[in-house]
């Protein structure tokens, strides 16, 4: 319809009988008809090395998966060993990670957008921040272990999971300061103005309008550096996760180990039976991931149906 | 509009960080591990019933067995065991945050004075024995390799050089020869170049590397011409696909190893504090239940363990508190360094 309609404008607008568009018309179409073809296959290049994946583990993994894998702890016999306290720690480590780096993240991105004036030490932040999101991840559980391991050590119980939690907080907060900041530029000044005109206050706007309407968007950058944090192992093997425990994490000060770091030590066994155990591991993994983000995008949608 | 949609936010924040915290702690609830929560938390005031353990990853499957053992027998004992290797291992343990360290070579001089600065004082002690097997493809028609052969084939100098076996040793056929071997951060790495180049890390670097000993043994079994170096029990779960060279004559077995024959035995180590000891009744238990039972736990972990002179001296170690590290005396037989260089220089 459009195109067509398009074409009769040319046309019309053109000089008299000019063929040069007339000609063109058919190229213009085949051009639009291959892009888009670059497009999809772009899509699926991604989609299909997700699915040979999923396929390749499923099959390795799930006739090894049960309940008795889920709450069993390692062992050194392949056929027993489970993954509970590893399941439990990175449980632990979500809830804890969500706890302590989305409220600074979307603080610090409000600060930011909304409160800070525009000067050279705002513009200081701004550009750390943006490189922070792209330091190695192990440089983070250097600095964990030197801060929360050994100089904050009596707070935080040493190698324990707030120590790993509040390390890769630190690792996922600059990426959710970038994406609150985001949500947040893209709300019309207008809406801003129209609260300051009717003689509210900056914290009332911000949190009957722009929160509202910056929540999707901080949720989504919020989705994407959890699951980043979930499947680290690097900076944990730093700050001292454990990669056997004999007992299962029950307060945010004991010891831990998490699911990424017994895949990896499973990996490494010669015995072909942990190959396994790893690929259930890995299954594992996944549908905690696939879990929180669910709930995560259940909330964002219910968000931007309302905002 | 406006408050019903703040009230929502509110509540959905909320719900969203409720969740994730029944999710953490409804795991802990269920999952049939109950009385061992009870436990932990019983004890969980008191540092006594802790046990840390850190360090090398080559190790940690016999400390991992031996934790396993003792936690069946005494199950209020909180044990964790790292895999951070040996090096983080030392650094932990010198600055009194674990208890006993896993280590895959001994201690090093540097990482003495860091354990003397914190008045950390150990005891060493034996715990397995490793053997690292070179292979090669079934097809190679050599069956042994000197100590000063792959001196040749794998030191520095070689490096663009030697890319054939006669190139080796004349007796050698002649025929390309590919290598494989771990990539530099590994332990085994660092044990071959010092056993064969006399000096940690001198490597060639031109050979195809790879942490993960499995895709090793894929390379070597899949080409006709490769020789590889890797830990034994790699070549054990594979000796269908792969043939081992004798080493100066000796083949590498769990036999050989626990001798010390076999010129390619590592020694592995646990290093333990001896004020842990001491103030922590539970490491103490733990230490010489680990001692008691080695031959078990070093076969589980598929490695040779010590022979039964070097277990003797371990306990006696142990009992009588011998601080310090003697790593030669831990296979067994003496001065093994001196006669490695007798070999070298025939």
């Amino acid at each position: 319809m459009a195109t067509k309609s398009g074409t009769q404008t040319t046309r019309k607008g053109g000089p008299e009988g000019g063929p040069v568009f007339e000609s063109s018309t058919s190229m213009r179409h085949a051009l639009d008809w291959v892009f888009a073809v670059l497009v999809f296959a772009a899509t699926m290049v991604g989609l299909v090395v997700l699915v040979v994946l999923l396929v390749d583990i499923a099959r390795d993994g799930l006739p090894r998966l049960s309940w008795d894998f889920l709450t069993s702890f390692a062992s050194v016999f392949p056929e027993s060993s489970g993954i509970y306290p590893a399941l439990l720690g990175s449980l632990w480590l979500l809830a804890l990670t969500a706890i302590i780096s989305v409220p600074l993240g979307i603080g610090a991105a409000i600060y930011l957008e909304e409160y800070a004036p525009d000067n050279w030490l705002t513009r200081l932040i701004e550009v750390n921040i943006s490189n922070l999101a792209g330091v190695p991840s192990i440089i983070y559980g250097l600095l964990g272990l030197g801060i929360f391991v050994n100089l904050l050590g009596d707070i935080t119980g040493g190698q324990s999971i707030l120590s790993g939690a509040l390390t890769l907080s630190l690792l996922i907060l600059p990426v959710i300061i970038i994406a609150t900041r985001e949500a947040l530029r893209t709300i019309p000044g207008a809406v801003r103005e129209g609260g300051y005109a009717l003689g509210a206050t900056r914290w009332e706007v911000i949190k009957s309008h722009l929160l509202p309407m910056a929540l999707p968007g901080a949720l989504t950058g919020t989705i994407l550096a959890l699951s980043r944090a979930i499947g680290e192992t690097a900076p944990l093997i730093v700050v001292g996760a454990a990669t056997y425990i004999t007992f299962a994490p029950d307060s945010p000060l004991t010891a831990y180990s998490a699911l990424p770091i017994q895949i990896y030590s499973w990996v490494s066994q010669p015995q072909p039976g942990f190959q396994t155990a790893a690929a259930a591991g890995i299954v594992v993994l996944m549908a905690v991931l696939l879990l929180t983000n669910s709930i995560a995008i259940w909330l964002r949608n219910r968000y931007q149906r309302r905002a | 509009m406006s408050r019903v949609v703040r009230s929502r936010l509110l509540a959905g924040v909320f719900l969203l960080a409720l969740a994730l915290v029944l999710a953490a702690c409804g795991g802990g609830g269920g999952g049939g591990q109950e009385e061992k929560g009870g436990d932990t938390e019983a004890s969980g005031g008191g540092g006594s019933s802790q046990i840390a353990i850190e360090g090398s990853s080559t190790v940690l499957p016999v400390t991992q067995a031996a934790a396993e053992a003792f936690n069946q027998e005494n199950p209020d004992v909180d044990i964790t065991v790292g895999g951070a290797g040996t090096g983080d291992g030392f650094e932990a343990f010198c600055s009194g945050d674990t208890q006993i360290s896993d280590a895959s070579r001994p201690i090093e001089e540097d990482e003495i004075q860091a354990c003397q600065e914190n008045g950390v004082e150990f005891i060493e002690l034996p715990v397995a024995t490793d053997a690292l097997s070179v292979v090669v493809n079934p097809q190679t028609p050599i069956d042994n390799i000197t100590l000063e052969q792959l001196n040749t084939l794998w030191c520095p100098p070689a490096e663009g050089q030697i890319d054939n076996l006669n190139q080796v040793d004349p007796s050698f056929p002649d025929q390309p020869v590919n290598l494989y071997g771990p990539g530099t951060q590994s332990g085994t790495f660092d044990y071959f170049t010092d056993e064969v180049c006399g000096e940690e890390g001198a490597s060639r670097t031109d050979y195809q590397a790879s942490e993960d000993d499995s895709v090793l043994v894929q390379g070597v079994s899949g080409d006709p011409s490769a020789l590889g170096y890797f830990g034994l029990s790699y070549y054990l779960r594979n000796q269908e696909i792969l043939k081992a060279l004798t080493v100066e004559g000796i083949p590498p077995s769990l036999e050989t190893a626990q001798s010390g024959e076999y010129p390619l035995s590592r020694p592995l180590f646990i290093y333990v504090s001896t004020q842990a000891l001491e103030e922590n009744p539970s490491v103490e238990e733990f230490v010489s239940f680990y001692l008691e039972n080695l031959d078990q736990f070093a076969e589980q972990a598929e490695y040779a363990s010590p022979s039964p002179a070097a277990q003797e001296e371990a306990r006696e170690r142990l009992q009588n508190r011998t601080t310090g590290t003697d790593p030669e005396g831990a296979l067994g037989g003496e001065e093994k360094g001196k006669d490695e260089e007798k070999e070298k220089t025939k």
